[in-house]
C-alpha cells in the first residue's frame, strides 16, 4: 500500500469513528447517566437520516435538514422522556429492554407509514459535493473530509459544555450522586430530560450527516446499536471522552481490517472489544464499580 | 412573625420502625441550634426528613409559614434550606471550583450573599485546593468544601449533620469559627455534633433527643444545669 492509499484509509477511519462517536456518545450518555438501556438508539439515528431526506425534499437545503432534522429529534426526545423514558429510572433492564424495543417497532412501523420500504439518497450540500483530486487515479469526496471537521467541532462542543459549563458540571455531579443534588437544590427530573434528549439528538444527527454517504434505508440503524453499544462498552459506560477513544479504535480496526485481513475483518472489532475487556473490565475510561 | 421552621408532633418511618416519635421543634430566623443525643436516637433522621429526604412522614412541617409535606428535598432546598449530611458527598469526579459552582444559586430575596470569593475568604484551605478534584481532598477539607458549598445556595437555614466528626482538632477549630460566622451572617442553623463543650459554646438552644422524642428544649446553661439529664442523655 502507497502512503496515499494509507492516508486515504486513514481519513476513512477517522470519519467512520467520528460518525460512531456522535451516536455513541448519545448512548453513553442515556446508559451512563440515566442509567436506561435504550434499544432504540439505533432507531433514532435512522429517523435521523429519514428527516434529513424528507426536510432536504422540502426544502432542497442540506442545512436546513441538518438544522431541522436535530431540533425535530432533540423535541421529540423531550417527549419521550416525559411520557415514557421517566418510568423507566431505577426500574430492572428488562423494562427498560421491552420499552425501548417497543419504540423501536413504533419508529419503524411509522417510517415505513410515511416513507415505504425504498432506498433513498440525500445530496450533500453543493459547495461539499466536489472530491480533491490526490492522484492521478485517486480522488477523495469533500463531503467526507468535512463530516471529520464537522464531527470534531461537535465533539469539542460536547467536552466544553461537559467540562466547562454549570449544566455540565451538574450533569457529571449527578452521575455520581443524585441524592446530593437534589439536596442542593437541582431539580433533577428537568436534567433527565436535557440528557435523553441531547442523547437522541446526537443519535439523529449521527444519521444525518451520514445520509449523503450511505444512502437511507430502513434498518439502517440495527448495525449502528450494535456498534454503539461496542464503543461505550470498550470506552467505559457513561464516559464522553471514552467513547471518543472506543470510536476511533473501532474505525482503525474495521477500516483497516477490511484492507489487511478482510477475510476475517467482520470479527475483528469484536476481538478487540474481548481483549480491552480482559485488560480492564469496566472499559478504558470505565470507572470501578465501587 | 412566623417562625422560619416549624416542626409539629413530627414522625418519620424507615420500613416498619419508627424513628421519630412526635417533634416539636421550632427555629427562628438567624438562630443557631444543637441538636444533641445518643447515637441512633433520630437526630440524622430528623435533619433528613426537614430536608425532605425521607418519604414516610407524619405531621406537620412549615417552611416560611408554608406546608412542605410531600416537597421534594430540591423544592425545599430552592426554598432557603441547605444540608450538609453525615459522610459529606463531595462529588470526587468535580473540582473544588466545581464543587461550589455547581451549587451556587442566589436566595430567596434574590440576594447572593455567598459568592466563591467570599467562600474562599471563609476557608483559605479551600482557595489553595480549587483545581484539585474532590477525591483528592482530606476529610477536614472535604468538609469545610460541603459547608461551603450549601452555603453557595444562600439558604436560611443550614443543617450540618456531625459537623467535625474525624476531623483533627485543629481542624474541628475552624469549623467552628466557621459557624461563628455563618451566624453573624443572620443563617439560621441546625448543628448536630458529639463536641457537647464547643456546642454549648456557641448555640442559642440546645435541643436534646431521645428515642425520637425531644427531651430538653433550651439554652445551654439551663441544660448545664441538669447533670442528671447529661448524665443520662448523653453520658456527659
Amino acid at each position: 500500500m502507497d502512503l496515499i492509499t494509507f492516508g486515504v484509509q486513514l481519513l476513512n477511519a477517522v470519519q467512520y469513528g467520528m460518525v460512531l462517536f456522535l451516536v455513541a456518545s448519545g448512548l453513553t450518555l442515556v446508559f451512563g447517566i440515566l442509567g436506561v438501556i435504550n434499544l432504540a438508539h439505533g432507531a433514532f439515528y435512522m429517523l435521523g437520516a429519514y428527516l434529513a431526506y424528507w426536510i432536504a425534499l422540502m426544502t432542497g437545503n442540506y442545512l436546513a435538514a441538518l438544522v431541522g432534522g436535530v431540533a425535530i429529534a432533540f423535541v421529540l426526545g423531550l417527549a419521550l422522556e416525559s411520557v415514557f423514558i421517566r418510568w423507566l429510572y431505577g426500574r430492572d433492564h428488562l423494562a427498560q429492554v421491552l420499552l425501548s424495543f417497543g419504540l423501536i417497532l413504533v419508529i419503524d412501523e411509522v417510517r415505513q407509514l410515511l416513507f415505504g420500504k425504498d432506498v433513498h439518497s440525500v445530496a450533500p450540500p453543493d459547495w461539499l459535493s466536489g472530491s480533491l483530486q490526490l492522484t492521478d487515479n485517486l480522488s477523495y469526496p469533500v463531503y467526507r473530509l468535512a463530516i471529520c471537521v464537522f464531527c470534531l467541532a461537535v465533539a469539542a462542543l460536547i467536552f466544553l459544555v461537559i467540562t466547562r459549563t454549570k449544566i455540565g458540571m451538574i450533569v457529571r455531579a449527578g452521575a455520581e450522586n443524585r441524592e446530593m443534588t437534589r439536596v442542593l437544590g437541582i431539580d433533577y427530573d428537568k436534567v433527565n430530560r436535557l440528557v435523553f434528549a441531547t442523547g437522541i439528538a446526537l443519535a439523529a444527527l449521527g444519521g444525518i450527516v451520514t445520509a449523503p454517504i450511505s444512502t437511507v434505508y430502513p434498518g439502517m440503524g440495527d448495525g449502528m446499536l450494535i456498534l454503539s453499544f461496542v464503543v461505550v462498552v470498550l470506552g467505559g459506560i457513561g464516559s464522553v471522552a471514552g467513547a471518543a477513544i472506543g470510536a476511533l479504535l473501532i474505525g482503525f480496526t474495521d477500516t483497516f481490517g477490511k484492507v489487511f485481513f478482510p477475510s476475517v475483518s467482520g470479527m475483528l472489532i469484536y476481538l478487540l472489544m474481548a481483549l480491552v475487556l480482559l485488560w480492564r473490565p469496566n472499559g478504558i475510561l470505565g470507572r470501578r464499580e465501587v | 412573625m412566623t417562625a422560619l421552621l416549624q416542626a409539629e408532633r413530627l414522625e418519620a418511618f424507615y420500613g416498619a420502625s419508627q424513628i421519630l416519635h412526635g417533634i416539636d421543634l421550632t427555629v427562628a430566623r438567624g438562630e443557631q441550634i444543637a441538636l444533641i443525643g445518643r447515637n441512633g436516637m433520630g437526630k440524622t433522621t430528623l435533619l433528613r426528613s426537614l430536608m425532605g429526604l425521607v418519604p414516610a412522614c407524619r405531621g406537620q412541617r412549615l417552611l416560611h409559614g408554608d406546608d412542605i409535606a410531600g416537597a421534594q428535598p430540591d423544592a425545599i432546598a430552592r426554598r432557603g434550606v441547605a444540608l450538609v449530611p453525615e459522610g459529606r458527598g463531595v462529588f470526587g469526579a468535580l473540582t473544588v471550583v466545581e464543587n461550589l459552582i455547581m451549587a451556587a444559586r442566589p436566595g430567596r430575596d434574590g440576594r447572593a450573599t455567598w459568592t466563591l470569593p467570599r467562600i474562599f475568604e471563609l476557608f483559605p484551605r479551600l482557595a489553595e485546593r480549587r483545581g484539585h478534584g474532590g477525591h483528592q481532598l482530606s476529610g477536614g477539607e472535604q468538609q469545610m468544601l460541603t459547608i461551603g458549598r450549601a452555603l453557595m445556595t444562600n439558604p436560611e437555614l443550614l443543617l450540618i449533620d456531625e459537623a467535625t466528626e474525624g476531623l483533627a482538632p485543629l481542624v474541628a477549630q475552624e469549623i467552628w469559627r466557621t459557624l461563628g460566622v455563618i451566624r453573624r451572617e443572620g443563617v439560621a442553623t441546625i448543628v448536630v455534633d458529639k463536641d457537647f463543650r464547643s456546642l454549648s459554646a456557641i448555640a442559642d438552644r440546645m435541643v436534646m433527643l431521645a428515642k425520637g422524642v425531644v427531651v430538653f428544649d433550651g439554652p445551654p446553661a439551663k441544660l448545664a444545669a441538669q447533670p442528671e439529664l447529661l448524665e443520662r442523655h448523653l453520658g456527659v
